[in-house]
C-alpha cells in the first residue's frame, strides 16, 4: 500500500522513506507550524471566557464561530492545540525514558531485576489505565497541564519497557555481544555501546507510540472533567461543549473543530510510526 | 508396488521414452525496486523418467528460485516471465489454476527446502496428509486414509503413531521424512527436492538422502536435487547442472562432471572441496558473483573466471554439446577436448 | 497434565492473584495518601446541597468514622478493607445514601458488559477476516481502497468517533435516541417492546465502540497474515495441490489468529477504558457513567467500589483468554 518513492538520496534511503512516513510527518508538520506560529498572531484574550459575542455560527468576525461562553473557537483552537501537544510530548518523554531504561535494564542485567520488572510491568499493562487514573486524577486539588502529563506518563511506561526489553535480549544472542564480552566489557559497557545504538530505532518509535497514547488518555480524563480546570486544552475543550449540551443544541462548531484536530494529530501519529517502522527495518519490505 | 497402484516401469504416461520433464528456455525475473533481476535466465534441460538430476551452485545462483517455478510457486515479486515446463507433454506454465491445483503432488511433488517450517504447527501430521490426499482423491474413505497414511509413515522408517503427533513434537530429521512422505503420497512423476538436508547434521543427512534414494527408485520417479553441497549431490545424482548467476553453465553425467568437468566453474567449484586423502590448503574462489540487476555483458563468469579472454566480456556464450549428453556454455568450446588447467588470477575486476 | 502446561497455569494464576492484590492496595493507598478528609468533604457538600438536613455533623461524621474505621492505624484499615471485600461489602453511596455500592454496581454491571461484549465480538470478528482477506493476494480492488479509511478509523478515538454518531444519527436524523439505556418513561419489563427500546438505545454506543475498533483489529490482523504468508508451511500447502480457501483458512488465519488474540489480551485495558467514555457520552447506565457521576460528585466508595471490579473484571477476563491460548496452540500444550 505504499507507494515507494524514487528519490536521489543518499544510500538506499530513497526507496526506504515510503509515502506513509512523508504523510505521516507532513500532517505532524502542518499541527506543529499551527500551534507554533498560530499564537503569535492570534490573541490569547480573545480564546477566554466572555471576550466575544456567544454563540455564534462560523463567518465573519469568527472564522469558528464561538461557544456559548464567549470565547472565539479559532482563538481557543490556536492555544489549545499547543498545550495538549505539550502534554502529550512531556509524557511521552517521561513515559518513553522510562520505559526504555527499564527495559533496558531488565534485558542486559536478567535474573530477578527481570523478573521483578516483567511481572510489574505485565500486571500493571492488563490494568484499564483509565480506571486508575481517574482514581488519581480524581483525588488531585490542583491539577496543572504538567502535573497531568506526569500523571499518565506514570502508566504508559510498560509498553516500551516490553519492546525494548525484547529487542535487548534478541540482540544479546547476536555474536557481536559475545566477543564484546570476551573482550572483557562490563555489562554496563556492553548496554551502553554495543546494544543501545541498535535499540535507538525502537526507543524512538515507542516514544512515538507512548506520546500518542498519553495524548489519548489526557483528552480521554480531560474529556471527562478530570484536567486542569481552565487551561486551554483540547480535551477540556470537550469537556465544556459537552457541559453546555452543544451536540444536542447543534453548536458544531463547538466540538467538530477540537476533533477535527485531535483526528489529525492521531493519524499524522499513526502515520509516522507505521512510515518509521518501514524505515527501521527495510526487511519488512514492500506489501504485494 | 506403490500406494497409488501407478506404474512403476520408468515409462511415462504415454508410453513412450521422451521426457518426462523438458524445461526450455525458462525465465524468472524478480520486479525490484532497482529493476528487474534475472534470477532465472533461459535455462533449458531435459529429463527422462527416472533420472536424477542434481542441479549445484552458490547463493543466489537462482537454483532455488527454478525449484519453486517449476510448480509455478513463484511468488510476488518474482514472476514466470518466459519458456515452457512441460511435464509429461503438458505445458505447466499455462495450465488453468485448476488444472495445475490437480497436478500438483499427483504428478509433481516438492520437498521443499527447510522442511522443518514447511509443516503447519498447529495441524496434526495426520491432517495434513489427509487433506493433501483428500484433495486429489475425495472419495477416499476413513479407513483407507488410515491404512495409506499407515503405510506412507512406515515407507519412510517413521512408526505410523506419529500420524497423531504435531510437527513440534518430532525431531528435523522426522520432519524431513514426514514431508517426503507427503510428497510421495500419490506417487508422482517427478520430485523437486530444495535443499531437503541443509539444517541437519551428517548422520541425519545420510539418512534423509536414503530414504528419498528408496523412494525413488520404488515410484521410477524422476528427481531434480538442488543444493550446494558438490558431494552430497555427487553421490546421489545421475546428472549434474552447474547454474551460476542465473544460467546453467554446464550439464552432464556425473562421472564427466567430476572427473572431466569443461566449465572453469565446476572445476573450481570442485577444487574448492576438501579432500580426505590428500592434504592441501583449502582453495576457494575469489570475487562475487554479479548482481542479477546488472548484469555484466558477454558472460557472467568471465569478471572471476581465471581463463578469461577477451571475447568473454563481449559475447555471451550458448550451450554446446561437447560429449554424448554433456553441454557447457563457455567460450573456450569446441576449440578444446578438455579444460586446460587453471591459474588462478591474481586480482579480479568487478 | 504435563509440567510445561502446569506451569503456565501456575502462572498466570499467579499473575491473576497478583493484579488483584495491587489493584486492591492502590486502590487503597491512592485516595488515603492525597491530603483532603474525604468523609468531611462529602459530608459538607451533603450538608451544603441540602440533602444533609439538620444533621448533627460531628455525630454523623464520628458515626462514618467508626463504622469505616477511618479512626484506626492505616494497617487496620488496610485489613478492615480486605475483610469487608471478602463479605463483598464495598461501602455505601454518599451521594444515594444509604445505597449500597455493591447494589449500584450490579445494576450497572449488565448493561457494561452487554455493551461492550457485542461490540467487541463484532469489531473483533469482523475486523480479523477483514484483515486477513486484505492481506491475502489477489485481495479485490474494492477491498483494497478500505485501507487508508481504516488507518484513519483507527487512529480517531473512539468516544470522539461517538460524538460525531450522536450528532449525524441522533440529532441531525433523529434516527436513533441520542442517550440512555431506556426511556426514561419506561418500566422494565420481560417483553419485546423493551427489548426492542434497549436495542434502540444500544445501537450508537456500540455501533462507536465497534467502528473505533475494528480498523485496528483489521490492521493488526492483515500484518500478522502478511507474517504468516511468508512461511514455508503455506508454500508446501499450495505444493501439495489445496485449493486457496483451504490454505487461507486452515493454514493462514488459523495461524494468524494466535497473535491476534494475544493483541486482543494486551488492549483489552485500552478496549474497556475507551467504553467508559463512550457511556459517559451516552448517559449509558453502565459502570461508566457509574464512575463518571461519582467522580463528579465525589462519591469516594463508589470510585473505589468501580474501579476495584473493573479491574477485577478486567484481569478475570484476561486470565480467561490465557487458559483458551493452549486450547489454540499445541505448542503450548504440552
Amino acid at each position: 500500500m505504499t507507494i515507494a518513492l524514487k528519490t536521489r538520496l543518499p544510500g538506499g534511503l530513497g526507496s526506504r522513506l515510503g509515502g506513509t512516513l512523508i504523510a505521516g510527518l507532513s500532517i505532524l508538520g502542518v499541527i506543529a507550524f499551527f500551534s507554533i506560529i498560530g499564537p503569535f498572531f492570534v490573541d490569547e484574550v480573545l480564546a477566554q471566557v466572555g471576550s466575544v459575542r456567544p454563540r455564534q455560527p462560523p463567518g465573519g468576525d469568527f472564522p469558528l464561530g464561538s461557544d456559548a461562553q464567549g470565547r472565539d473557537m479559532l482563538a481557543l483552537m490556536v492555544h489549545a492545540t499547543p498545550n495538549t501537544l505539550k502534554m502529550g510530548l512531556i509524557a511521552g518523554v517521561i513515559g518513553g525514558g522510562l520505559g526504555s531504561i527499564l527495559g533496558l535494564i531488565a534485558g542486559q542485567f536478567g535474573g530477578w531485576i527481570d523478573a521483578v520488572i516483567s511481572v510489574i510491568s505485565d500486571s500493571l499493562m492488563t490494568v484499564p489505565a483509565i480506571a486508575i487514573l481517574v482514581v488519581i486524577a480524581g483525588n488531585i486539588e490542583e491539577m496543572s497541564t504538567s502535573v497531568m502529563a506526569v500523571v499518565v506518563a506514570s502508566l504508559s511506561w510498560m509498553f516500551t519497557t516490553r519492546t525494548v526489553r525484547a529487542q535487548v535480549l534478541s540482540i544479546r544472542e547476536r555474536g557481536y555481544i559475545e566477543v564484546a564480552r570476551v573482550n572483557g566489557e562490563g555489562p554496563l559497557e556492553i548496554l551502553f555501546r554495543e546494544v543501545m545504538p541498535n535499540v535507538m530505532p525502537y526507543i524512538v518509535a515507542s516514544f512515538v507510540g507512548t506520546s500518542s497514547a498519553a495524548i489519548l488518555a489526557i483528552i480521554g480524563l480531560e474529556a471527562l472533567g478530570l484536567g486542569a480546570q481552565n487551561e486551554m486544552t483540547l480535551g477540556n475543550t470537550i469537556y465544556w461543549a459537552q457541559q453546555s449540551s452543544a451536540v444536542l443544541r447543534g453548536f458544531w462548531w463547538w466540538w467538530a473543530p477540537p476533533i477535527v484536530v485531535i483526528a489529525m494529530i492521531f493519524v499524522g501519529l499513526f502515520l509516522t510510526s507505521v512510515g518509521f517502522d518501514r524505515f527501521a527495518n527495510p526487511r519488512l519490505g514492500r506489501r504485494a | 508396488m506403490s500406494v497409488s497402484g501407478k506404474s512403476v516401469s520408468g515409462l511415462n504416461v504415454s508410453g513412450t521414452s521422451g521426457p518426462i520433464l523438458d524445461v526450455q528456455n525458462l525465465d524468472v525475473v524478480y520486479d525490484t525496486v532497482s529493476g528487474p533481476a534475472r534470477a532465472v535466465n533461459n535455462v533449458s534441460f531435459a529429463l527422462r523418467p527416472g533420472e536424477r538430476l542434481g542441479l549445484i551452485g552458490e547463493s543466489g545462483s537462482g537454483k532455488t528460485t527454478m525449484g519453486t517455478a517449476l510448480m509455478r510457486l513463484t511468488r510476488a515479486p518474482g514472476r514466470i516471465a518466459g519458456g515452457r515446463v512441460l511435464l509429461d507433454g503438458t505445458d505447466l506454465l499455462t495450465l488453468s489454476p485448476r488444472a495445475l491445483r490437480a497436478t500438483r503432488l499427483r504428478d509433481i511433488a516438492l520437498v521443499p527446502q527447510g522442511a522443518m517450517s514447511a509443516l503447519n504447527p498447529v495441524m496434526r501430521l495426520r491432517r495434513q496428509i489427509e487433506d493433501a490426499i483428500l484433495a486429489h482423491e475425495p472419495r477416499t474413505t476413513q479407513a483407507q486414509l488410515r491404512d495409506r497414511i499407515a503405510q506412507l509413515l512406515t515407507r519412510v522408517g517413521l512408526n505410523p503413531a506419529v500420524a497423531d503427533r504435531y510437527p513440534h513434537e518430532l525431531s528435523g530429521g522426522m520432519k524431513q521424512r514426514a514431508v517426503m512422505a507427503i510428497a510421495t503420497s500419490l506417487a508422482p512423476k517427478v520430485i523437486v527436492a530444495d535443499e531437503p538436508t541443509s539444517a541437519l547434521d551428517v548422520v541425519v543427512q545420510r539418512q534423509v538422502m536414503q530414504t528419498l534414494g528408496r523412494l525413488q527408485a520404488g515410484l521410477g520417479a524422476a528427481v531434480v536435487l538442488i543444493g550446494h553441497d558438490m558431494g552430497l549431490i555427487a553421490q546421489f545424482a545421475d546428472t549434474v547442472g552447474v547454474m551460476y548467476a542465473g544460467r546453467l553453465v554446464e550439464l552432464g553425467p556425473v562421472a564427466a562432471m567430476i572427473g572431466s568437468p569443461r566449465h572453469p566453474y565446476t572445476r573450481l567449484l570442485i577444487d574448492s572441496l576438501p579432500g580426505i586423502d590428500v592434504k592441501r590448503r583449502l582453495a576457494g574462489i575469489p570475487g562475487l558473483p554479479p548482481p542479477l540487476v546488472k548484469l555484466p555483458v558477454g558472460c557472467p563468469f568471465a569478471p572471476r573466471c581465471p581463463l578469461a579472454h577477451d571475447r568473454c566480456r563481449v559475447d555471451l556464450p550458448l550451450s554446446q554439446e561437447v560429449a554424448p549428453g554433456h553441454v557447457v556454455a563457455c567460450h573456450l568450446y569446441p576449440d578444446n577436448a578438455t579444460l586446460p588447467p587453471l591459474t588462478i588470477k591474481a586480482e579480479v575486476q568487478p | 497434565m504435563s509440567s510445561d502446561l502446569a506451569s503456565y497455569l501456575a502462572k498466570r494464576i499467579t499473575q491473576l492473584f497478583l493484579v488483584i492484590f495491587i489493584a486492591v492496595s492502590v486502590n487503597f493507598i491512592i485516595p488515603r495518601l492525597l491530603p483532603g478528609d474525604p468523609v468531611a468533604t462529602a459530608l459538607a457538600r451533603l450538608q451544603t446541597s441540602g440533602s444533609g438536613q439538620t444533621m448533627d455533623i460531628q455525630a454523623v461524621s464520628d458515626a462514618y468514622r467508626a463504622r469505616y474505621g477511618l479512626d484506626q492505624p492505616l494497617w487496620n484499615q488496610y485489613l478492615n478493607y480486605w475483610a469487608d471485600l471478602f463479605r463483598l461489602d464495598l461501602g455505601v453511596s454518599f451521594a444515594n445514601f444509604p445505597e449500597k455500592v455493591t447494589v449500584m454496581i450490579a445494576n450497572a454491571l449488565p448493561w457494561s458488559v452487554g455493551l461492550l461484549a457485542t461490540a467487541t465480538l463484532l469489531s473483533f470478528f469482523i475486523g480479523s477476516f477483514l484483515g486477513g482477506r486484505l492481506a491475502w493476494p489477489g485481495a479485490g480492488r474494492g477491498i483494497r481502497a478500505l485501507v487508508p479509511g481504516l488507518m484513519v478509523l483507527s487512529a480517531i478515538p473512539f468516544y470522539l468517533l461517538a460524538i460525531i454518531m450522536v450528532y449525524i444519527f441522533a440529532v441531525e436524523l433523529r434516527w436513533l435516541p441520542p442517550a440512555g439505556g431506556v426511556e426514561t418513561t419506561r418500566i422494565m419489563r420481560l417483553d419485546w417492546a423493551t427489548a426492542q427500546d434497549i436495542l434502540r438505545h444500544a445501537v450508537l454506543p456500540c455501533l462507536s465502540i465497534a467502528i473505533g475498533n475494528i480498523g485496528f483489529w483489521a490492521l493488526g490482523m492483515r500484518s500478522q497474515m502478511v507474517s504468516v504468508l511468508g512461511e514455508d508451511y503455506i508454500t508446501f500447502a499450495e505444493a501439495k495441490g489445496l485449493s486457496p480457501g483451504r490454505v487461507f483458512f486452515w493454514y493462514g488465519i488459523r495461524n494468524a489468529f494466535l497473535p491476534q488474540i494475544t493483541a486482543l489480551a494486551l488492549n483489552l485495558g485500552a478496549v474497556v477504558s475507551g467504553a467508559v467514555l463512550v457511556e459517559v457520552i451516552f448517559n449509558y447506565p453502565g459502570l461508566g457513567s457509574l464512575l463518571y457521576v461519582a467522580i463528579r460528585g465525589q462519591d469516594y466508595f463508589v470510585i473505589q467500589g468501580v474501579v476495584l471490579v473493573l479491574i477485577v473484571t478486567l484481569a478475570v477476563m484476561l486470565f480467561i483468554v490465557d487458559l483458551i491460548y493452549p486450547l489454540l496452540d499445541p505448542r503450548i500444550r504440552r
